[in-house]
């Protein structure tokens, strides 16, 4: 390998030293403004960051994983995630190997910055090409995978389903112009080597391309035009990438870096925010799985829209996007590059409702509950637990009396929070964006519950148990949700459960499975009942029951039809009985629900085994019947 | 005057050439269904703050219908968005976000 080009420089490579200076400094003056805008602690944070090594590892490994070769993506979809990867990845290791040629054979050239792209103009081959002859294999190679994985791209633009998504996300006018470039830089890359191939030489692509031509075109005279096009697509798609979704390419690894920092969401636009709506690559992943989706109509509310207004600061658009979402995570879940938007939708939100007017005074006046528990007799050995049903519990009665139940049937004494009502949890203010008023609800349960003493506390609402995990100083007492205490009385043998022949479903509550992460304990605990059927979507995917408080301003009509969408995914296996953990969820799936419809709990009651006297609550219908 | 141990009860007569029917219109604008409330009292009945204070959707409705926006006000003010009003209310109201609605629109300090 020597060089061809004695100055190392032709005009050709202006287009895209444009495109890339360009390029620097717009990111350079990004990175600057995020910066700025992340709160002081979060910035030492940040920059602590930097020197552990267990963040570092953590950093290369997920901007591996995650950017360059898109694993997400993969295990979902394999053939979308090879499109992602393919592209990514292969544009990765070009640039690697370009500059390992010019540090292995033009050292001269080191540091300019065009000189590697173009390589294979400015070189020629002489005696020792052998020596080379394996970066030119490895370049075809990953030549041909970006290709191929370009190929995909095009063919996904006419038919996504065949790479496993219904909707694809409406490109900017922006976005096509980049696109397009995108698409056509490769294959012009591919020409301009082949032309070249005679002379800087080639591997199993390149050459036989460079033959093929030779015999009707003259090659020579096509080497400048195909330079020259390569270069300005290039450097168009580094100048448009700014303004484009591309711009995720950038940014994404730099989100890693401030994730994995601990950094999270404060302001809807600044800072960890703005990262976050760069890093969005408009793939549309969200489409498919928000359940507002069950109607076309409602495309336009889905998290790849809200980010794109973001980006434009279209506010009216941003607030009806943040009003209107379910917040119930799937998104989320999904997302390859895990953008939070549901938490910039709840900053969002706080900026419209935070200040509005409130008045808690009354909590003052509330009085925590009687010392005694509600429930206790001598043969009792057990601390007793505190039981917190919340509010919307306390619309399905059913729940709370199938716990007490339980209760009694484990011997376990228990002391009843909110019997006879009690201040909501905080998680519905947190929600609509008023964190100031939930703030107060928040103290003053604290205070309820370490007046009560106990160093368990029950739920039965998952809501709750979101919000008492994670935003509740309740060091010392352990938080449950009713389905793990049900789950941890059965494995101590405090309750036994007839099998039966009954097949059940299990509806994965939004914010017990995605906002909590507990998927398994109920599923064990039906198990143990009878026969657990699978639903059509489960765990990760599970579809949100249309009534949660998460959204605004969705309408009846339409939570209704997310409602039924859902039921559909449930009752794909016929089950007998559709089993959930979520008072909401209760209550909103048995106003359509085709089949029986009961908590976890009231199951359990329901297949206890007799190891006491039948009580007289243990044969009462509950309040959801059919 | 003589204690008869009862009074009478004041006039509850509303001038409703007084009332802010302006500001109230601009509500129905963003919140239409408001209108379809039939002042059955389910969100009453069920609410959390309804307990301990006077907090009432229906007793709010009403009396924004009457143009009575101060005393509107103490009926909402306790409510801690809790959202068991909107399951319960016959008439598909949201009335979670009529809430914040009100306090929006009446710029209640
Ligand atoms: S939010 Fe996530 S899933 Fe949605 S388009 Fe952006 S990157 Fe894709
Ligand atoms: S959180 Fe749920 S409802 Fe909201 S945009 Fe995401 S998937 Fe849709
Ligand atoms: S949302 Fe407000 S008004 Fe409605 S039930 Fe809850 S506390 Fe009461
Ligand atoms: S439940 Fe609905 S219809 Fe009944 S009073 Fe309340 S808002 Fe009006």
């Amino acid at each position: 390998m020597k060089e061809r080009i004695l100055s190392g420089y032709d005009n050709f490579v202006l287009p895209f030293m444009i495109g890339m200076v360009f390029l620097c400094i717009y990111l350079l003056i990004g990175l600057i403004r995020i910066l700025k805008h992340i709160p002081g602690p979060d910035r030492k944070k940040l920059a602590l960051s930097f020197i552990n090594p267990r963040i570092i590892y953590k950093d290369c490994r997920d901007i591996l994983c995650d950017c360059l070769l898109h694993v997400k993506i993969f295990k979902r979809k394999a053939l979308l995630g090879y499109m992602h990867a393919s592209i990514a990845f292969g544009w990765f290791m070009i640039i690697v190997i370009g500059h390992i040629e010019v540090a292995l054979y033009t050292p001269q050239r080191n540091g300019l910055i065009y000189y590697p792209v173009f390589f294979r103009y400015f070189t020629m081959e002489n005696n020792h090409t052998l020596r080379g002859a394996f970066f030119f294999f490895l370049m075809d190679f990953f030549l041909l995978v970006i290709l191929s994985g370009i190929a995909l791209a095009m063919y996904k633009r006419v038919r996504s389903i065949a790479l496993g998504m219904r909707r694809t996300t409406k490109p900017s006018l922006a976005d096509r112009i980049g696109l397009y470039c995108l698409w056509a830089i490769f294959p012009l890359r591919l020409l301009a080597e082949s032309f070249t191939a005679g002379i800087s030489g080639g591997s199993f692509l390149t050459k036989p391309m460079n033959f093929l031509f030779a015999n009707f075109l003259s090659n020579d005279y096509h080497i400048l035009p195909t330079w020259w096009a390569y270069s300005t697509v290039l450097g168009t798609f580094l100048l448009v990438m700014p303004f484009t979704r591309y711009m995720h390419i950038p940014t994404e690894a730099f989100l890693i870096l401030l994730r994995n920092a601990g950094l999270k969401v404060t302001r809807p636009r600044k800072g960890f925010a703005e990262a976050e709506i760069y890093a969005c690559s408009s793939c549309g992943i969200c489409l498919d799985a928000c359940p507002m989706n069950m109607q076309k109509k409602n495309l336009k509310y889905s998290s790849v829209y809200f980010i794109r207004f973001l980006r434009r600061h279209n506010t009216r658009k941003i607030n009806e996007i943040a009003d209107k979402c379910l917040m119930c995570g799937k998104c989320v879940a999904l997302c390859p590059v895990g953008v939070e938007s549901c938490a910039i939708k709840r900053a969002q939100r706080s900026t419209v409702t935070d200040g509005l007017y409130y008045d808690y005074s009354y909590l003052k006046t509330l009085s925590p509950v009687p010392a005694n528990p509600a429930d206790v007799s001598e043969t009792m050995t057990d601390k007793p637990v505190l039981y917190y049903a919340g509010c919307m519990t306390h619309l399905t009665p059913g729940i709370s009396k199938a716990m007490k139940e339980i209760f009694r049937a484990a011997e376990i004494p228990y002391r009843f929070l909110d019997e006879n009502g009690g201040i909501c949890c905080g998680r519905p203010l947190m929600l609509a964006g008023k964190e100031k008023a939930a703030r107060e609800l928040v103290r003053k349960n604290t205070e309820l519950i370490r007046a009560a003493g106990c160093d368990t506390l029950v739920l039965s609402c998952p809501i709750c148990f979101k919000v008492f995990r994670e935003e509740y100083d309740l060091q010392g007492i352990t938080i449950l949700h009713h389905t793990q205490y049900i789950e941890n009385l059965i494995r101590k043998g405090k309750l036994k459960l007839n099998a039966t022949s009954r097949s059940y479903v299990y509806h994965d509550p939004c914010e017990l499975g995605r906002g909590a992460k507990v998927y398994e304990e109920p599923r064990r605990i039906l198990e143990r009942m009878g026969r657990l059927v699978k639903a059509e979507k489960e765990k990760e995917e599970s579809i949100c029951c249309g009534g949660s408080l998460g959204s605004l301003t969705l309408n009846y009509e339409d939570r209704i039809k997310i409602t039924r969408g859902s039921l559909k995914a449930l009752t794909y296996n016929h089950p007998d009985n559709i089993i959930t953990a979520c008072p909401l969820c209760l209550k909103t799936f048995a106003a359509q629900s085709p089949v029986k419809v009961m908590d976890i709990a009231q199951a359990v009651t329901e297949n206890l085994e007799a190891i006491r006297e039948p009580a007289a609550s243990g044969t009462e219908k509950t309040q959801f019947g059919n | 005057m003589a204690d008869f141990g009862y009074s009478l009860t004041p006039s509850s007569r509303i001038d409703l050439n007084k009332a802010d029917r302006e500001t109230f219109g601009k509500l129905v604008k963003l919140e239409p269904d408001v209108l379809k409330c039939m002042a059955c009292g389910s969100c009453t009945a069920s609410c959390t703050a309804g307990v301990y204070t006077r907090t009432s959707i229906r007793s709010a409705i009403l009396y924004l219908q009457n143009g009575r926006e101060k005393e509107a006000l103490e009926f909402i003010k306790g409510c801690m968005l809790c959202g068991k009003c909107t399951i319960v209310c016959p008439r598909a109201i949201n009335t979670r976000q009529l809430v914040l609605s009100i306090c929006k629109i009446y710029n209640l300090k």
